[in-house]
């Protein structure tokens, strides 16, 4: 396994809020990297983790696939995904799995923390 | 089976219906409509579709898949699963090479009794393949899959409505210390309650097998015959979700048993269609004839 080119850095915005950073590449050798970010976001209080892919650089089926299994975690936290800073290729294939009807997607992080907090 | 060829019966392009991407002349790996840079993965990814479109291929009945929508493990209704199957094919094969195999022979794999009919190009972004598959007592389950993603390394289907799981399949081979291992590795819920039952009465070995056999075809024809291979299950969400039940409604295997069932009736009507037709062209005879 080669090592993943992903960095991934947690944000809380108030109490219920979580927006993890990711810059790099997903695919499902970054396994470890975002579930230990979702560790270090999704406690107790936190209602919504935001993933922000701006930083988004190459994603493959596995990474959509690690995706997949995130969500799962946080659906059994009661917790809801959102995302934001998806450029229209990577939105285009949220659209194609049809990722985009279980995690939210906002056009800017202003509008993801005012959807997360309705 | 020749190297290039399709599944049995596939012979010619003309008997071959256009795959989703042939038939919208979208190039492969469409590019971002934004930006200067397309990302890396441009080429790998297919353009996006709402419901799929594919013509009549041989060798298949090629019902149930046009028109469909394609499901992910999140539309599915069954406990999610993921199973991996693995197989160590020695240090002589690179990876790449192992996929570009896999990819452009893809249907020679499979295991007697099932039919994957594919464009003639072998497994490219966007493709719609057509299958037919053995579920037991004579029926066919027809349905399809969708070439989702493909690399150099992993390919990628996912399936449309009515399939036996909602998910996708990710094939892929890579380096684990000086071997290479390839892998097909499923991430799916049964796609509804009939499947479901389905996937716990047996279902669920049977796919165990079907890929176990074709990892063993494959070993076969990359000249490492008996490579040791591992299967491992884990179910990574055990809720089942009621909101789907009604997928219900799309079942390829209820709708392959009543087209079996239809199937002489249709092909009467065939005939006698075809006979009142053939009258109406005698009729048309000397009009032609005239220009």
């Amino acid at each position: 396994m080669s090592v993943p080119a992903i960095s991934m850095d947690v944000r809380r915005v108030g109490d219920s809020i979580a927006i993890v950073d990711i810059k790099g590449d997903v695919t499902a050798a970054c396994e470890p990297v975002l579930m230990s970010a979702y560790e270090a976001a999704g406690g107790a209080s936190t209602s919504t983790l935001v993933l922000n892919f701006a930083g988004l650089e190459y994603m493959n089926s596995g990474g959509i696939g690690m995706l997949v299994t995130l969500l799962v975690r946080a659906n059994r936290q009661r917790q809801e995904l959102a995302a934001y800073g998806l450029s229209d290729h990577y939105r285009e294939i949220f659209e194609l799995t049809r990722l985009d009807e279980a995690i939210t997607i906002y056009d800017s992080e202003e509008s993801a923390l005012v959807g997360a907090a309705k | 089976m020749t190297e290039l060829a399709g599944p049995e019966g596939a012979a010619s392009a003309e008997q071959i219906g256009l795959s989703h991407r042939e038939a919208t002349a979208t190039p492969p790996g469409h590019a971002p409509s934004r930006g200067a840079t397309a990302p890396r993965d441009a080429t790998s990814w297919a353009p996006k579709v709402d419901r799929l479109a594919v013509g009549q291929r041989a060798g298949v009945r090629g019902t149930n898949v046009a028109g469909r929508r394609l499901t992910g493990p999140v539309q599915g209704f069954g406990k999610m699963w993921q199973k991996t199957y693995r197989m160590d094919i020695g240090s002589a094969i690179e990876p790449a090479a192992a996929i570009a195999l896999w990819r452009s022979n893809f249907p020679d794999f499979w295991p007697k009794g099932n039919r994957f009919a594919g464009a003639l190009t072998g497994i490219n972004p966007g493709d719609v393949a057509l299958l037919d598959l053995a579920v037991g007592g004579g029926v066919k389950l027809s349905t399809g899959v969708f070439v989702l993603y493909a690399d150099n390394e992993s390919f990628t289907l996912m399936t449309p409505q009515g399939h036996m799981f909602a998910g996708w399949i990710t094939f892929s081979a890579e380096r684990a210390g000086d071997d290479t291992v390839v892998q097909a590795q499923v991430l799916m819920r049964a796609s509804d309650p009939i499947y479901e039952v389905g996937m716990t009465l047996g279902g669920h070995k049977k796919e165990d097998k079907f890929w176990v056999a074709t990892l063993r075809a494959l070993g076969d024809r990359l000249g490492v015959p008996g490579a040791p291979i591992t299967a491992d299950t884990s179910c990574v969400d055990k809720k089942r979700q009621w909101r789907h039940a009604g997928s219900v409604w799309h079942n390829s295997m209820v709708r392959s048993v009543l087209q079996t069932i239809a199937a002489p009736v249709n092909a009467l009507v065939r005939v006698v269609r075809r006979g009142s037709s053939g009258t109406r062209e005698e009729t048309a005879g000397p009009v032609q004839d005239k220009e």
